[in-house]
């Protein structure tokens, strides 16, 4: 990983206090959560604060006069700056509520689709994609008559960066890559990637969804147009994203849903939309989502990322050497810049089966396709098992998880 | 025998492992491999149940107004409900078959495989069961 101090200065298991769920028992046995890359636990710090919320503070954002909702005004729109800050965004009305990464994704195809695809452009994806990163611009190429084109991975799921650069061309109108891949863990040249783009004026948008959790994101440093990610898989809830878009973008390009909130004036022969970022926030928003997922950046900046980071890479080297001893089994995804997901499969074994025999042993993993079957063909596999590591996991539940898999294999086989 | 009598035999065969679920699972692994197994040239997309995480082909035949299921799995534990499944609805007639309650899910703690996530798709392998049934009726009508 990017940011790497050998010597982690986290006390693990007084950071798993503040998560009561992994405390408990499954199927008997004490949960060992290794699926943080589906959703994150939430600390209780959060879940007192939102406690409190409902309790105290519940009122509608931007439309009261009264003080519940002035209040809670403020606390939303704080919420934005956190974010912004957090990512380094040049201004907080860059930074859209959304409900996640894929409403994300799907609002930022579809309004700048709509205003910039034509028929024979070309918009460029990876074969890493998670679907939520590919079926909104397959569907915009379908409406539009434009061509999807696919970066390929070589076999330890890299990005060939030649190859990208070969597909950039003139009619490349738009890029949609991932930070962080959900299945591989390949962590992406992103900043690379926009560049690329850029030397072309071509807008990359940037599916963070796997990435924010684990590394620090600088978005001016990134120079993305646009970025996307949501706030479970960041201890937070789920119904809560974020698209950063550039002002320039948010300017020029039409709102996707509309509604009372992001208008200016009605009339029956013509409306004037509101200024950003309301003008693509249509609806009452997850207000909680929005205040928890600023306590949950808080909350990631408190331990910090750098700390955060350096653990993270010490498990996931760990749990490499680990699993590599298991006879049969094989890592899926062995990029050089790699984040703290492990996929694999066992030969003659079906991951299902896997996943079925660890879930009665209280291990929680996923197994699948992970919403990427094009990497899966790639690989030429059914699925993989996914193990997404994160700073509440030990080392010894690694070796539950090691103990699990032997057993598994003894069973299946 | 009927359905249900089927039904109470499995369930009195998984009770013997107690709460011991590994038995149980190396007992459903065993059924799977004794499954009677879909013929190759029908083991086509066609036959293959859609949304599971693991592969599921189902085939049915009507003898003697009594409908019968081939299938198989390339997941071991799947194959096992499989054949579970064939083992008690297959030689049955169709309204027999749609009318089946199949209680015994619940009471071999099956019941996390019932679960609408993609997973095994038992929820899909019985709905497909129940279509076909459904179907051979229509058609004998």
């Amino acid at each position: 990983m990017e940011t790497i101090t050998k010597n982690s200065a986290l006390n693990i298991q007084k950071l798993r206090q503040h998560f009561p769920i992994l405390s408990q028992k499954v199927k008997g046995k004490p949960l060992v959560y290794l699926d943080s890359g589906a959703t994150a636990q939430k600390p209780k710090q959060i879940v007192d604060a939102m406690s409190n919320y409902y309790q105290t503070q519940n009122a509608n954002i931007h439309r009261g006069v009264h003080q519940l909702s002035i209040d809670i005004t403020i606390a939303y729109e704080n919420a934005r700056t956190t974010v912004q800050k957090h990512l380094n965004a040049a201004l907080s009305q860059e930074i859209i509520f959304t409900s996640g990464t894929t409403e994300s994704i799907n609002l930022a195809a579809n309004s700048f689709g709509e205003k910039y695809i034509k028929s024979g452009d070309e918009i460029t994806i990876s074969e890493m994609e998670h679907h939520s990163n590919i079926l909104p611009w397959q569907i915009l190429c379908e409406q539009k008559d434009a061509v999807l084109k696919v970066i390929p991975i070589n076999e330890k799921g890299e990005l060939l960066i030649d190859e990208y650069k070969e597909i950039l061309c003139n009619k490349t109108k738009n890029i949609a890559i991932t930070h962080v891949s959900n299945t591989l863990g390949t962590i992406n040249p992103v900043k690379e990637i926009i560049a690329l783009a850029h030397e072309k004026n071509i807008p990359a948008l940037i599916d963070g969804a796997q990435a924010l959790p684990n590394i620090k994101v600088d978005l001016q440093d990134l120079d993305a147009d646009f970025y996307c990610f949501g706030d479970h898989k960041l201890f937070w809830s789920t119904g809560v994203g974020i698209l950063y878009r550039k002002e320039k973008w948010l300017n020029e390009m039409p709102p996707y849903k509309v509604e009372g909130g992001t208008i200016k004036t009605v009339t029956f022969e013509k409306t004037e939309y509101a200024d950003l970022p309301l003008k693509f926030e249509a609806g009452t928003p997850n207000i909680e989502g929005g205040i928890g997922l600023a306590a949950a950046i808080d909350y990631v900046n408190v331990i910090g990322l750098e700390n955060i980071g350096a653990y993270e890479c010490e498990l996931l080297e760990y749990a490499t050497a680990k699993l590599s001893g298991i006879e049969g089994l094989r890592i899926i995804g062995t990029a050089k810049e790699k984040a703290s997901v492990i996929s694999f499969v066992i030969e003659e074994v079906h991951p299902l089966d896997v996943g079925t025999i660890l879930d009665k042993q209280g291990i929680a993993m996923r197994t699948g396709h992970h919403c990427t079957q094009p990497l899966m063909e790639h690989f030429g596999i059914p699925g993989t098992i996914r193990a997404s590591l994160v700073f509440y996991n030990t080392k010894e539940e690694i070796d539950v998880l090691v103990n699990g898999i032997q057993k598994a294999i003894k069973m299946l086989k | 025998m009927r359905i249900e009598e089927i039904e109470n035999e499995i369930v009195e065969e998984f009770e013997l492992f107690g709460d011991d679920w590994e038995g149980k699972y190396e007992h459903l692994i065993d059924l799977g491999k004794h499954l009677p197994l879909i013929d190759k040239q029908f083991k086509t997309d066609e036959r293959l149940m859609k949304g599971c995480q693991s592969k599921v082909w189902l085939r049915s035949e009507l003898k003697d107004e009594k409908i019968f299921f081939t299938g198989d799995s390339d997941a071991i534990i799947t194959k096992g409900i499989v054949a579970l499944m064939i083992r008690i609805i297959s030689g049955h007639t169709a309204d027999e078959i749609i009318n089946a309650q199949l209680k015994f899910i619940n009471k071999i703690g099956l019941l996390e495989h019932l679960s609408p996530t993609r997973s095994n798709g038992l929820v899909s392998m019985i709905k497909q069961m129940k279509l076909d049934a459904l179907a051979y009726k229509q058609l004998d009508s």
